[in-house]
């Protein structure tokens, strides 16, 4: 490639007027180190370019998310929130059961103060009624 | 749409995107994880994928974008680049001491141009993509990217003349 042809290039580049073609046609003169002293600033340039081009990534790709503490602890604080809310609904029956139980105990009681209050009486009654039988069993005798 | 198709789709411009990713986030290691991370975004968006003419320029515009997100939430926590703890590692580069020099120039010099303009001398300079495709990259009209690639490109060789002339005199 002439000389006068490459300048013209250059100007055209700076402009950024260059086709891809002619960017190849360039950096394949900057490439081949018969650099012009006026233009050696170029060749760094392509140079440079071409040298960064060769960077690759290497690590490996990963497609599945890393596992962050980050969300162990959301779950932890869902299983935490779950257990909660289980335990006050059992506490809530049990607690329930509780004070049913208490107020059969109640009344269980004040029933059987009531018969026993009704049992007595009623053997008071029974003594009087067997005087009764045996004032009636005396006169009989004594009629007969 | 199965892993080794997804695969398949993907590896042929992962080096541009991670490259395009060093080159606005300046570290090797945020490159890295970005690039994990946009790969990840485009796996689970696989379906969508298939609709997509051109995935790769859809990526590009997507690790523009993540890389913009990034430098904006570090501005945020006042975490600022560090240049100077940055060191260019390829092996390919350490032939020649003036050659290397030269090629550590450059990429400070690029280092130093306003973000879009280097994501368009990227974009151009160094993996080529015709001009059609930047301008859906970048989202910009075709007269735009001109202007800024020919703004990047003079400043750069300007800088290397002034350099280049201030070593010798």
């Amino acid at each position: 490639m002439e000389l006068a042809n490459i300048e013209k290039l250059v100007e055209k580049y700076l402009d950024a007027e260059t086709t891809l073609q002619e960017e190849t046609t360039l950096r394949n003169y900057f490439k081949e180190g018969n650099v012009a002293p006026h233009l050696q600033e170029y060749a760094y340039m392509f140079n440079y370019f071409s040298v960064t081009k060769d960077e690759t990534y290497t690590k490996t790709i990963q497609l599945e998310p890393k596992k962050s503490k980050r969300s162990n602890l959301k779950w932890l604080s869902v299983a935490a929130s779950v257990v909660l809310l289980f335990s006050v609904f059992i506490g809530k029956n049990k607690y329930d059961e509780h004070l049913q139980r208490k107020e059969a105990e109640k009344i269980f009681a004040q029933v059987n103060k009531g018969f026993k209050l009704l049992s007595t009486n009623l053997q008071k009654g029974e003594q009087a009624v067997a005087t009764l039988y045996t004032y009636e069993n005396k006169v009989n005798k004594i009629l007969k | 749409m199965n892993q080794s198709d997804f695969l398949k789709v993907v590896l042929p411009f992962k080096d541009k995107v991670f490259r395009l990713a060093k080159r606005l986030l300046v570290s090797r290691e945020e490159a890295e994880d970005a690039t994990q991370e946009l790969i990840f975004k485009l796996w689970k968006n696989k379906e969508k994928i298939a609709d997509y003419k051109n995935v790769e320029a859809f990526a590009m515009t997507m690790t523009k974008n993540y890389c913009y997100d990034r430098l904006k939430s570090k501005q945020a926590s006042n975490l600022t680049l560090v240049h100077s703890n940055y060191k260019e590692k390829e092996t390919s580069l350490d032939k020649k001491l003036e050659y290397q020099d030269s090629v550590n120039q450059v990429h400070k010099l690029i280092e130093n141009l306003p973000e879009q303009q280097k994501i368009i001398i990227q974009l151009r300079d160094v993996e080529q993509y015709d001009f059609e495709e930047i301008c859906k990259m970048v989202d910009m009209k075709p007269t735009a990217v001109r202007v800024a690639l020919s703004r990047a490109r003079k400043t750069i060789r300007e800088e290397l003349i002034k350099k280049h002339n201030y070593g010798v005199s």
